[in-house]
């Protein structure tokens, strides 16, 4: 494989992101140019995307790809002037990514999921009754796809739901790219800190026993983490525990909406819904691209070329998970797909620490969709839909729907 | 919480996975890959028993489905994970 070492490095991101579509530019770089070169919009040289399932795969593995050594480091290649300034779980290595995993890897695992089952059922039928209560048309997303992540991570962290609108406005500006200024977006970020560092103080006159509870427990009685972790801990968790799923619930129905023959087999068999949920992660590109560099600690041949030390490298899950090498017929949405091992989740240590809870809220939210609002149609235009535009992730303002009738239980 | 100087006195522990609960997330073979590898894309022990090891039981409390199972080869005592 050949990679011409004198062509200019792509701007990247490729494109603006349109709608759910993957630029075709990835099909291309997977057959030919698998590591490719590309220049940030912000740093110095270029960086490499690797862009085949396989190599995606083994990249997020890989040890010897450093996620904080990029920390501070101005040259560094990024999305944003601030990425390279922002510690927190996510551009950690281990083993001090071990110890603050640790620290919250049992509140999301598999079973305390299924313990919050009936608790999110409940959130998805008051939902659904308000928008039934109302009648078609309704607004999916305010109804739905928003609350009831934000409902979810509100009650599991401990943050006032009545905070939301606040809250709300500075985790969309801290995931902006170029929707806002830098120094809005740093804002933003300063902002949501300042929040939950008055959340870390009230508890310490009032224990509680959520989770922002138990992490300023860890610091104060096990000194298991410091006050700036326990503080980036908290907004990391607010803002990744509600903006990923708040957004896919309303692709995942924009998506069904535009597929009718996969809604259709739903509404026939809803006891499909977990695998489409599966089908779904991966079909949409929740990122609209870029995602954090790794810096390689060392020379690392990926793909037939070598990665020289202190190069960043980039992956995209998007393109992974429509490699033609890893699923078949990748770019066709099949709800009754099995064998599917997406990398919507990512992989390795750093695969999603909610994961579970965003396979719940999804599922419960989706099987109450298919089931209760029978005839599901768009209620506008699709070429008016509002699409939010400059975000790390792709996703819809507001989602108009209409129904048959009623529904019964 | 658990550490590996629990049992070391007895030598071995017992190392299982649970293929049909493992979501193939990677967690435990990029945590430690002494211990455990992915096979078909799922977690699978390199060996069954292994000395006492923090990694093993990192691994094992940072599995989000909890499919992994360490315990004392002599009396079966769950290792990890604890509550």
């Amino acid at each position: 494989m050949t990679v011409d070492a004198t062509a200019e490095p792509r701007p990247f991101p490729f494109n603006q992101a349109d709608r759910l579509d993957i630029d075709p530019i990835y099909q291309e770089l997977r057959a030919s140019e698998p590591m490719s070169r590309i220049k940030l919009p912000y740093g110095e040289g270029s960086a490499w995307l690797a862009t085949r399932y396989e190599d995606v795969r083994a990249i997020n593995a890989d040890p010897r790809l450093s996620r904080s050594a990029g920390r501070y480091r101005d040259d560094v290649p990024r999305m944003t002037r601030d990425d390279n300034k922002r510690p927190s779980i996510i551009n950690t290595d281990p083993p001090d990514h071990t110890r603050l995993r640790r620290l919250v890897a049992k509140a999301f695992t598999a079973r305390r999921m299924e313990a919050l089952r009936p608790r999110v059922q409940e959130m998805v039928r008051t939902s659904i009754d308000a928008m039934i209560a109302q009648g078609p048309p309704a607004d999916l997303v305010s109804h739905l796809a928003l609350p009831l992540p934000i409902g979810v991570i509100c009650e599991l962290l401990g943050v006032p739901y009545e905070d939301r609108d606040r809250f709300r406005e500075w985790s969309d500006g801290v995931l902006s790219t170029t929707a806002l200024p830098p120094d809005e977006i740093q804002r933003c970020y300063t902002d949501l800190g300042t929040y939950l560092a008055g959340l870390v103080a009230r508890r310490r006159e009032e224990p509680t026993d959520d989770l922002l509870g138990t992490l300023v427990a860890a610091r104060d009685e096990g000194d298991k983490l410091s006050e700036q972790e326990l503080v980036v801990f908290g907004v990391t968790l607010l803002v990744a525990g509600h903006e990923t799923t708040a957004n896919q619930l309303g692709n995942f129905v924009y998506t069904l909406l535009t597929h009718p023959d996969q809604l259709a087999i739903l509404e026939r068999h809803p006891d499909l819904v977990p695998q489409a949920v599966e089908e779904l992660l991966r079909f949409i590109p929740l990122g609209s691209g870029g995602g954090f560099p790794r810096i390689a600690t060392e020379d690392i041949e990926i793909a037939g070329v070598t990665v020289r030390e202190g190069e960043a490298v980039f992956v995209s899950g998007p393109s992974a998970n429509r490699d033609a090498a890893a699923f078949d017929d990748p770019d066709t949405l099949d709800v009754t797909r099995t064998d599917n091992p997406h990398m919507a989740f990512g992989h390795g240590v750093h695969h999603c620490l909610g994961a579970q809870l965003a396979r719940l809220e999804l599922c419960e939210a989706l099987s109450a969709v298919v089931t209760r609002l029978p005839g599901l149609r768009m209620a506008a235009p699709e070429d008016e839909l509002p699409w939010k535009l400059g975000l790390r992730v792709r996703g819809l303002r507001a989602l108009p729907v209409a129904w048959d009738g009623i529904a019964h239980d | 919480m658990t550490d590996a100087s629990q049992g070391a006195a007895d030598g071995a522990w017992r190392v299982a996975v649970d293929r049909d609960v493992c979501i193939g997330s990677g967690m435990c073979a990029s945590l430690d890959p002494a211990h455990f590898q992915l096979v078909d894309h799922k977690s699978s022990p390199v060996s069954e028993t292994t000395e006492p090891s923090d990694d093993a039981v990192d691994a094992a409390e940072n599995c989000p489905v909890e499919a992994i199972l360490i315990t004392r080869a002599d009396t079966g005592e769950a290792v990890a994970p604890v509550e």
